[in-house]
Protein backbone atom coordinates (compact mmCIF):
# COMPACT_ATOMS: atom_id res chain seq x y z
CA UNK A 1 0.00 0.00 0.00
CA UNK A 2 1.79 2.73 -1.38
CA UNK A 3 -0.51 5.18 -0.20
CA UNK A 4 -0.06 4.29 3.76
CA UNK A 5 2.95 5.14 3.44
CA UNK A 6 2.65 8.54 1.94
CA UNK A 7 0.31 8.85 4.15
CA UNK A 8 2.53 7.99 7.08
CA UNK A 9 4.69 10.81 6.45
CA UNK A 10 1.66 13.42 7.61
CA UNK A 11 1.28 12.86 11.25
CA UNK A 12 -2.57 12.14 11.73
CA UNK A 13 -2.31 15.37 14.03
CA UNK A 14 -0.86 17.70 11.63
CA UNK A 15 -3.13 20.61 10.19
CA UNK A 16 -3.40 20.36 6.65
CA UNK A 17 -4.00 24.23 5.48
CA UNK A 18 -5.86 24.87 1.92
CA UNK A 19 -4.74 27.18 -0.79
CA UNK A 20 -6.96 29.70 0.21
CA UNK A 21 -5.92 29.64 3.81
CA UNK A 22 -2.03 29.83 2.61
CA UNK A 23 -3.22 33.09 0.00
CA UNK A 24 -4.70 34.67 3.10
CA UNK A 25 -2.21 34.16 5.56
CA UNK A 26 0.91 34.92 3.06
CA UNK A 27 -1.74 38.19 2.42
CA UNK A 28 -1.90 39.38 6.19
CA UNK A 29 1.72 39.15 6.69
CA UNK A 30 2.80 41.45 3.31
CA UNK A 31 -0.43 43.84 4.17
CA UNK A 32 -0.23 44.24 7.62
CA UNK A 33 3.23 44.75 7.42
CA UNK A 34 3.89 46.56 4.84
CA UNK A 35 2.39 50.40 4.06
CA UNK A 36 2.16 52.62 1.64
CA UNK A 37 5.24 53.60 0.45
CA UNK A 38 6.58 55.33 -2.39
CA UNK A 39 8.85 53.26 -4.54
CA UNK A 40 10.78 54.60 -7.89
CA UNK A 41 10.95 52.75 -11.11
CA UNK A 42 10.16 52.47 -15.05
CA UNK A 43 7.06 51.60 -15.95
CA UNK A 44 6.86 48.68 -18.59
CA UNK A 45 3.99 47.00 -20.83
CA UNK A 46 0.95 49.63 -19.60
CA UNK A 47 -2.38 48.49 -20.27
CA UNK A 48 -5.04 50.87 -19.56
CA UNK A 49 -8.61 49.30 -19.50
CA UNK A 50 -11.85 50.40 -20.65
CA UNK A 51 -13.21 50.13 -17.31
CA UNK A 52 -10.36 53.12 -16.27
CA UNK A 53 -8.07 50.52 -14.62
CA UNK A 54 -4.20 50.54 -15.68
CA UNK A 55 -2.32 47.57 -15.07
CA UNK A 56 1.75 47.36 -15.63
CA UNK A 57 5.10 46.80 -14.98
CA UNK A 58 7.72 48.50 -12.55
CA UNK A 59 10.88 47.45 -13.03
CA UNK A 60 14.67 48.83 -11.96
CA UNK A 61 17.91 46.75 -13.38
CA UNK A 62 17.32 43.69 -11.85
CA UNK A 63 13.49 43.23 -10.24
CA UNK A 64 9.88 44.11 -11.55
CA UNK A 65 6.52 44.07 -9.58
CA UNK A 66 3.13 43.80 -10.85
CA UNK A 67 1.04 46.78 -10.41
CA UNK A 68 -2.18 47.36 -10.46
CA UNK A 69 -3.97 51.06 -10.38
CA UNK A 70 -7.91 51.36 -10.17
CA UNK A 71 -9.54 53.70 -12.22
CA UNK A 72 -10.35 56.36 -9.86
CA UNK A 73 -6.74 56.58 -9.52
CA UNK A 74 -5.62 56.48 -12.45
CA UNK A 75 -7.86 59.60 -13.69
CA UNK A 76 -5.87 61.35 -11.86
CA UNK A 77 -2.36 60.85 -13.34
CA UNK A 78 -3.12 62.43 -16.37
CA UNK A 79 -1.78 60.21 -19.92
CA UNK A 80 -0.84 56.92 -19.41
CA UNK A 81 2.64 57.00 -19.41
CA UNK A 82 4.79 55.25 -22.36
CA UNK A 83 7.29 52.15 -21.45
CA UNK A 84 10.35 53.08 -20.14
CA UNK A 85 8.93 56.49 -18.53
CA UNK A 86 10.54 56.74 -15.21
CA UNK A 87 8.18 57.27 -12.37
CA UNK A 88 6.93 58.04 -8.24
CA UNK A 89 4.67 55.85 -7.77
CA UNK A 90 2.57 55.38 -4.06
CA UNK A 91 1.66 52.10 -3.95
CA UNK A 92 0.71 49.51 -0.76
CA UNK A 93 2.28 46.31 -1.62
CA UNK A 94 -0.69 43.35 -1.65
CA UNK A 95 -1.61 39.99 -2.17
CA UNK A 96 -3.97 38.87 -5.26
CA UNK A 97 -5.34 36.19 -3.80
CA UNK A 98 -7.38 34.83 -7.16
CA UNK A 99 -4.14 34.15 -8.60
CA UNK A 100 -1.68 34.02 -5.67
CA UNK A 101 0.13 36.57 -7.41
CA UNK A 102 2.64 39.66 -5.48
CA UNK A 103 1.32 42.99 -6.84
CA UNK A 104 1.18 46.64 -5.76
CA UNK A 105 -1.65 48.46 -5.77
CA UNK A 106 -0.65 51.60 -6.90
CA UNK A 107 -2.45 54.93 -5.96
CA UNK A 108 -0.56 57.57 -7.26
CA UNK A 109 1.86 58.03 -10.23
CA UNK A 110 4.11 60.83 -10.63
CA UNK A 111 6.73 61.03 -13.84
CA UNK A 112 10.03 61.93 -12.28
CA UNK A 113 10.36 64.44 -14.88
CA UNK A 114 7.42 66.62 -13.63
CA UNK A 115 8.63 66.26 -10.45
CA UNK A 116 12.07 67.80 -11.52
CA UNK A 117 10.28 70.87 -13.48
CA UNK A 118 7.09 71.09 -10.45
CA UNK A 119 10.37 71.54 -8.02
CA UNK A 120 12.24 74.28 -10.03
CA UNK A 121 9.04 76.60 -11.23
CA UNK A 122 8.23 76.37 -6.75
CA UNK A 123 11.93 77.24 -6.38
CA UNK A 124 11.56 80.89 -8.64
CA UNK A 125 8.38 81.27 -7.29
CA UNK A 126 9.65 81.11 -3.14
CA UNK A 127 12.82 83.24 -4.33
CA UNK A 128 10.64 85.84 -6.39
CA UNK A 129 8.03 86.49 -3.43
CA UNK A 130 10.71 86.34 -0.62
CA UNK A 131 13.00 88.67 -2.46
CA UNK A 132 9.48 90.85 -2.54
CA UNK A 133 9.00 90.65 1.56
CA UNK A 134 5.79 88.44 1.02
CA UNK A 135 6.87 86.41 3.52
CA UNK A 136 8.66 89.26 5.69
CA UNK A 137 7.69 88.90 9.69
CA UNK A 138 7.12 92.30 9.66
CA UNK A 139 3.73 91.84 7.19
CA UNK A 140 2.40 89.15 9.38
CA UNK A 141 -1.33 90.72 11.20
CA UNK A 142 -2.76 89.34 13.97
CA UNK A 143 -6.05 87.68 14.39
CA UNK A 144 -8.90 89.57 15.81
CA UNK A 145 -9.90 88.03 19.27
CA UNK A 146 -12.86 87.71 19.09
CA UNK A 147 -13.87 87.25 15.36
CA UNK A 148 -17.86 86.87 14.32
CA UNK A 149 -17.51 86.33 11.05
CA UNK A 150 -15.31 84.43 8.76
CA UNK A 151 -14.57 83.24 5.21
CA UNK A 152 -13.85 80.08 4.21
CA UNK A 153 -11.87 79.07 0.44
CA UNK A 154 -11.80 76.05 -0.41
CA UNK A 155 -14.01 73.12 -2.41
CA UNK A 156 -17.12 72.71 -0.73
CA UNK A 157 -17.15 68.75 -1.63
CA UNK A 158 -13.70 68.47 0.38
CA UNK A 159 -14.09 67.31 3.83
CA UNK A 160 -11.89 70.73 5.10
CA UNK A 161 -14.95 72.82 5.08
CA UNK A 162 -16.58 70.10 7.36
CA UNK A 163 -14.32 70.29 9.50
CA UNK A 164 -14.09 73.67 9.63
CA UNK A 165 -17.51 74.12 10.11
CA UNK A 166 -17.44 71.06 12.81
CA UNK A 167 -15.15 73.22 14.47
CA UNK A 168 -16.62 76.30 14.56
CA UNK A 169 -19.70 74.79 15.88
CA UNK A 170 -18.49 73.48 18.79
CA UNK A 171 -16.37 76.34 19.80
CA UNK A 172 -17.92 79.57 18.84
CA UNK A 173 -21.61 78.96 17.52
CA UNK A 174 -22.21 82.68 17.56
CA UNK A 175 -20.02 82.63 14.38
CA UNK A 176 -20.85 83.29 10.79
CA UNK A 177 -19.34 81.19 8.12
CA UNK A 178 -19.03 82.24 4.41
CA UNK A 179 -17.88 79.76 2.03
CA UNK A 180 -16.10 80.56 -1.05
CA UNK A 181 -16.19 77.54 -3.10
CA UNK A 182 -13.18 77.17 -5.51
CA UNK A 183 -11.30 73.79 -7.13
CA UNK A 184 -8.00 73.26 -4.61
CA UNK A 185 -6.59 70.26 -7.29
CA UNK A 186 -6.11 69.50 -11.10
CA UNK A 187 -7.39 72.08 -13.97
CA UNK A 188 -8.62 75.38 -12.90
CA UNK A 189 -7.48 75.37 -9.61
CA UNK A 190 -5.24 78.37 -9.92
CA UNK A 191 -7.58 80.86 -11.91
CA UNK A 192 -10.54 79.56 -8.89
CA UNK A 193 -8.21 80.15 -6.05
CA UNK A 194 -7.22 83.79 -7.26
CA UNK A 195 -10.96 84.68 -7.97
CA UNK A 196 -12.36 83.30 -4.55
CA UNK A 197 -9.57 85.08 -2.71
CA UNK A 198 -10.44 88.46 -4.15
CA UNK A 199 -14.22 87.65 -3.90
CA UNK A 200 -13.12 87.80 -0.08
CA UNK A 201 -12.66 90.69 0.27
CA UNK A 202 -15.90 91.88 -1.51
CA UNK A 203 -17.78 90.01 1.32
CA UNK A 204 -18.99 92.83 3.75
CA UNK A 205 -17.88 91.85 7.17
CA UNK A 206 -15.66 89.06 7.03
CA UNK A 207 -12.86 89.13 9.74
CA UNK A 208 -10.87 86.60 9.21
CA UNK A 209 -10.03 84.38 6.30
CA UNK A 210 -8.72 80.48 6.03
CA UNK A 211 -7.55 79.07 2.82
CA UNK A 212 -7.06 75.50 2.61
CA UNK A 213 -7.92 72.03 1.64
CA UNK A 214 -7.84 68.50 3.31
CA UNK A 215 -4.61 66.27 3.21
CA UNK A 216 -3.05 65.73 -0.53
CA UNK A 217 -0.11 64.54 -1.93
CA UNK A 218 3.09 66.99 -3.01
CA UNK A 219 1.67 67.69 -6.61
CA UNK A 220 -2.45 68.17 -5.59
CA UNK A 221 -0.49 71.04 -3.56
CA UNK A 222 0.22 72.63 -6.57
CA UNK A 223 -2.26 75.68 -6.78
CA UNK A 224 -0.62 76.49 -3.03
CA UNK A 225 2.52 76.46 -4.48
CA UNK A 226 1.40 79.20 -7.70
CA UNK A 227 2.62 82.40 -7.92
CA UNK A 228 -0.57 84.32 -8.91
CA UNK A 229 -2.59 82.21 -5.77
CA UNK A 230 0.11 83.68 -3.39
CA UNK A 231 -0.53 87.29 -4.65
CA UNK A 232 -3.59 87.05 -4.24
CA UNK A 233 -3.51 85.60 -0.67
CA UNK A 234 -1.27 88.78 0.09
CA UNK A 235 -3.99 91.38 -1.15
CA UNK A 236 -6.56 89.87 1.34
CA UNK A 237 -7.43 92.55 3.54
CA UNK A 238 -8.21 90.88 6.84
CA UNK A 239 -6.21 88.44 8.93
CA UNK A 240 -5.66 84.62 6.54
CA UNK A 241 -4.66 81.66 7.58
CA UNK A 242 -3.16 79.12 5.62
CA UNK A 243 -4.66 75.45 6.37
CA UNK A 244 -2.91 72.82 3.39
CA UNK A 245 -3.30 69.98 4.93
CA UNK A 246 -0.33 68.34 5.36
CA UNK A 247 2.35 68.37 8.29
CA UNK A 248 5.38 67.20 6.24
CA UNK A 249 5.51 69.52 3.25
CA UNK A 250 5.21 73.54 3.69
CA UNK A 251 3.20 75.10 0.91
CA UNK A 252 4.38 79.16 -0.39
CA UNK A 253 0.73 80.09 0.90
CA UNK A 254 1.87 79.19 4.46
CA UNK A 255 4.42 81.17 3.80
CA UNK A 256 2.46 84.05 2.85
CA UNK A 257 -0.31 83.88 5.39
CA UNK A 258 -0.51 85.42 8.48
CA UNK A 259 -0.56 81.77 10.21
CA UNK A 260 0.00 78.61 8.97
CA UNK A 261 -2.24 75.96 10.27
CA UNK A 262 -1.67 72.10 10.17
CA UNK A 263 -5.18 71.23 9.18
CA UNK A 264 -7.81 73.10 8.20
CA UNK A 265 -9.57 72.06 11.75
CA UNK A 266 -6.93 73.70 13.53
CA UNK A 267 -7.17 76.65 11.56
CA UNK A 268 -10.97 77.19 12.74
CA UNK A 269 -9.61 76.67 16.28
CA UNK A 270 -7.05 79.53 15.65
CA UNK A 271 -9.59 81.42 14.13
CA UNK A 272 -12.22 81.56 16.79
CA UNK A 273 -12.81 81.45 20.38
CA UNK A 274 -14.12 79.18 22.90
CA UNK A 275 -17.09 79.82 23.93
CA UNK A 276 -16.94 78.79 27.30
CA UNK A 277 -13.89 80.77 27.79
CA UNK A 278 -15.55 84.24 26.71
CA UNK A 279 -18.80 83.48 28.75
CA UNK A 280 -16.14 82.99 32.19
CA UNK A 281 -14.97 85.75 30.71
CA UNK A 282 -18.38 87.64 30.46
CA UNK A 283 -19.32 86.17 34.11
CA UNK A 284 -16.21 87.95 35.70
CA UNK A 285 -17.08 91.52 34.14
CA UNK A 286 -20.61 91.00 35.25
CA UNK A 287 -19.19 90.33 38.81
CA UNK A 288 -17.16 92.88 38.48
CA UNK A 289 -19.46 95.59 37.15
CA UNK A 290 -21.58 94.85 40.25
CA UNK A 291 -18.97 95.03 42.88
CA UNK A 292 -17.84 98.49 40.35
CA UNK A 293 -21.19 100.08 41.52
CA UNK A 294 -21.13 98.79 44.98
CA UNK A 295 -17.56 100.15 45.37
CA UNK A 296 -19.25 103.88 43.96
CA UNK A 297 -22.35 103.69 46.38
CA UNK A 298 -20.12 103.23 48.95
CA UNK A 299 -17.83 105.89 48.04
CA UNK A 300 -20.65 108.26 47.59
CA UNK A 301 -22.17 107.00 50.86
CA UNK A 302 -18.89 108.63 52.73
CA UNK A 303 -19.02 111.00 51.04
CA UNK A 304 -22.31 112.00 51.51
CA UNK A 305 -21.28 111.30 55.23
CA UNK A 306 -18.53 113.22 55.47
CA UNK A 307 -20.82 116.46 53.21
CA UNK A 308 -23.11 115.83 56.07
CA UNK A 309 -20.40 116.61 58.84
CA UNK A 310 -19.37 119.48 57.34
CA UNK A 311 -22.65 121.01 56.95
CA UNK A 312 -23.10 120.78 60.18
CA UNK A 313 -20.18 122.27 61.16
CA UNK A 314 -20.98 125.14 58.91
CA UNK A 315 -24.17 125.85 60.43
CA UNK A 316 -22.72 125.69 63.74
CA UNK A 317 -19.75 128.68 62.67
CA UNK A 318 -23.05 130.27 61.22
CA UNK A 319 -24.78 130.46 63.94
CA UNK A 320 -22.04 131.35 66.29
CA UNK A 321 -21.59 134.46 64.15
CA UNK A 322 -25.16 135.35 64.20
CA UNK A 323 -24.73 135.40 68.13
CA UNK A 324 -22.22 137.68 68.02
CA UNK A 325 -23.57 139.79 65.35
CA UNK A 326 -26.84 140.05 68.13
CA UNK A 327 -24.51 140.23 70.65
CA UNK A 328 -22.52 143.57 69.17
CA UNK A 329 -26.06 145.00 68.08
CA UNK A 330 -27.32 144.46 70.88
CA UNK A 331 -24.36 146.89 72.52
CA UNK A 332 -25.39 149.83 70.20
CA UNK A 333 -28.85 149.44 71.04
CA UNK A 334 -27.99 149.86 74.64
CA UNK A 335 -25.92 153.14 73.91
CA UNK A 336 -28.48 154.65 71.95
CA UNK A 337 -31.17 154.08 74.89
CA UNK A 338 -32.24 156.76 76.25
CA UNK A 339 -31.75 155.84 80.11
CA UNK A 340 -28.29 156.14 78.43
CA UNK A 341 -28.48 159.98 77.87
CA UNK A 342 -30.09 160.68 81.47
CA UNK A 343 -26.46 160.08 82.63
CA UNK A 344 -25.50 162.87 80.86
CA UNK A 345 -27.48 164.79 83.38
CA UNK A 346 -31.14 164.96 80.87
CA UNK A 347 -34.49 164.34 82.54
CA UNK A 348 -37.62 163.51 81.29
CA UNK A 349 -41.04 164.86 82.58
CA UNK A 350 -43.57 162.03 82.88
CA UNK A 351 -47.06 162.44 83.85
CA UNK A 352 -49.35 160.95 86.26
CA UNK A 353 -49.78 158.66 83.53
CA UNK A 354 -46.52 157.86 82.85
CA UNK A 355 -46.87 159.78 79.63
CA UNK A 356 -43.68 161.75 78.89
CA UNK A 357 -44.62 165.75 78.50
CA UNK A 358 -43.32 166.66 75.39
CA UNK A 359 -45.04 170.08 75.32
CA UNK A 360 -45.74 173.47 77.36
CA UNK A 361 -49.74 172.69 77.35
CA UNK A 362 -48.84 169.76 79.43
CA UNK A 363 -48.04 171.46 81.95
CA UNK A 364 -50.97 172.91 83.94
CA UNK A 365 -50.30 175.23 86.69
CA UNK A 366 -50.07 173.71 90.19
CA UNK A 367 -49.94 170.18 88.09
CA UNK A 368 -47.87 167.08 89.81
CA UNK A 369 -45.40 165.50 87.31
CA UNK A 370 -42.66 163.30 88.15
CA UNK A 371 -39.07 163.76 86.94
CA UNK A 372 -37.13 161.07 85.84
CA UNK A 373 -33.32 161.02 85.99
CA UNK A 374 -30.17 158.57 86.24
CA UNK A 375 -30.83 156.82 89.04
CA UNK A 376 -34.37 157.13 89.55
CA UNK A 377 -36.96 159.97 89.38
CA UNK A 378 -38.09 162.57 92.08
CA UNK A 379 -41.68 164.22 92.39
CA UNK A 380 -42.21 168.37 90.83
CA UNK A 381 -44.84 170.84 90.70
CA UNK A 382 -45.81 172.77 88.05
CA UNK A 383 -45.58 176.80 89.66
CA UNK A 384 -46.51 178.75 86.98
CA UNK A 385 -47.01 178.25 83.22
CA UNK B 1 -22.69 95.78 17.44
CA UNK B 2 -19.87 92.70 17.56
CA UNK B 3 -19.37 91.01 21.30
CA UNK B 4 -15.69 92.22 20.56
CA UNK B 5 -16.95 95.71 20.91
CA UNK B 6 -19.25 95.23 23.62
CA UNK B 7 -16.63 93.24 25.70
CA UNK B 8 -14.11 95.95 25.50
CA UNK B 9 -16.88 98.52 26.50
CA UNK B 10 -17.36 96.01 29.11
CA UNK B 11 -13.81 95.99 30.03
CA UNK B 12 -13.59 100.12 29.96
CA UNK B 13 -17.06 100.64 32.28
CA UNK B 14 -15.67 98.32 34.81
CA UNK B 15 -12.49 99.95 35.13
CA UNK B 16 -13.79 103.02 35.51
CA UNK B 17 -16.18 102.12 38.43
CA UNK B 18 -13.40 100.42 39.94
CA UNK B 19 -11.44 103.45 40.01
CA UNK B 20 -12.53 106.17 42.89
CA UNK B 21 -12.96 109.31 40.32
CA UNK B 22 -16.39 109.07 38.99
CA UNK B 23 -19.57 110.91 40.26
CA UNK B 24 -22.02 108.69 41.12
CA UNK B 25 -24.71 109.74 38.35
CA UNK B 26 -22.13 109.38 35.83
CA UNK B 27 -21.37 105.68 37.74
CA UNK B 28 -24.92 104.84 37.35
CA UNK B 29 -25.11 106.17 33.64
CA UNK B 30 -22.53 103.63 33.04
CA UNK B 31 -23.48 100.85 35.46
CA UNK B 32 -26.71 100.87 33.19
CA UNK B 33 -24.77 100.82 29.81
CA UNK B 34 -22.58 98.06 31.41
CA UNK B 35 -25.95 95.77 31.99
CA UNK B 36 -27.12 96.38 28.65
CA UNK B 37 -23.68 95.62 27.15
CA UNK B 38 -23.65 92.26 29.71
CA UNK B 39 -27.40 91.03 28.21
CA UNK B 40 -26.12 91.67 24.50
CA UNK B 41 -22.80 89.64 25.23
CA UNK B 42 -24.58 87.05 26.56
CA UNK B 43 -27.14 86.47 23.80
CA UNK B 44 -24.63 86.51 21.39
CA UNK B 45 -22.93 83.78 23.27
CA UNK B 46 -26.31 81.84 23.69
CA UNK B 47 -26.78 81.41 19.70
CA UNK B 48 -27.54 77.91 19.02
CA UNK B 49 -25.74 76.95 15.87
CA UNK B 50 -23.33 78.45 13.58
CA UNK B 51 -24.50 80.14 10.72
CA UNK B 52 -23.16 79.02 6.96
CA UNK B 53 -23.40 80.70 3.76
CA UNK B 54 -22.29 80.69 0.49
CA UNK B 55 -21.06 83.58 -1.90
CA UNK B 56 -21.71 83.58 -5.23
CA UNK B 57 -20.79 86.52 -7.70
CA UNK B 58 -23.84 86.74 -10.58
CA UNK B 59 -23.17 87.58 -14.61
CA UNK B 60 -23.32 91.63 -13.37
CA UNK B 61 -20.37 91.33 -10.63
CA UNK B 62 -23.22 91.42 -7.74
CA UNK B 63 -22.29 89.23 -5.35
CA UNK B 64 -25.17 86.84 -3.78
CA UNK B 65 -24.93 85.83 -0.30
CA UNK B 66 -27.33 82.09 0.79
CA UNK B 67 -27.45 80.16 3.39
CA UNK B 68 -25.68 76.80 2.96
CA UNK B 69 -27.71 73.52 4.85
CA UNK B 70 -25.43 71.28 6.38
Amino acid sequence: MTYSLQLSVIAPTEEVWSVTQLTSAVKRLVEGELMPLWIRGEVVGLKAWSSGHWYFGLRDRSSQVRCCMWGRYAQLAGEPPKDGTEVFVLGKPGIYEAKGEFQLNVTRMIPTAAIGAAQRELERVKELLQREGLFDHSRKRPLPALASSVAVVTSTAGAALRDVITVVGKRWPCCRVVVVNARVQGDGAVHALVRALRLVNRIPGIEICIVGRGGGGREDLAAFNSEAVCRALAAVRVPTISAVGHETDISLTDLVADLRAPTPSAAAEMAVADRREVSRQVDDLAARLAGGLGNRTRLAAERLARTADRLHASIEAVLRRERHRADRLAGQLDALSPLRILGRGYAVPVGPDGHVLKRRAEFAPGALFRLRVADGDVAARVESP
Amino acid sequence: MSIAKDLSRLEEIVRKLEADDVELDAALALFEEGVSRLRAAREHLAAAEVKVQTVLEEAGGDLRLSDLDG
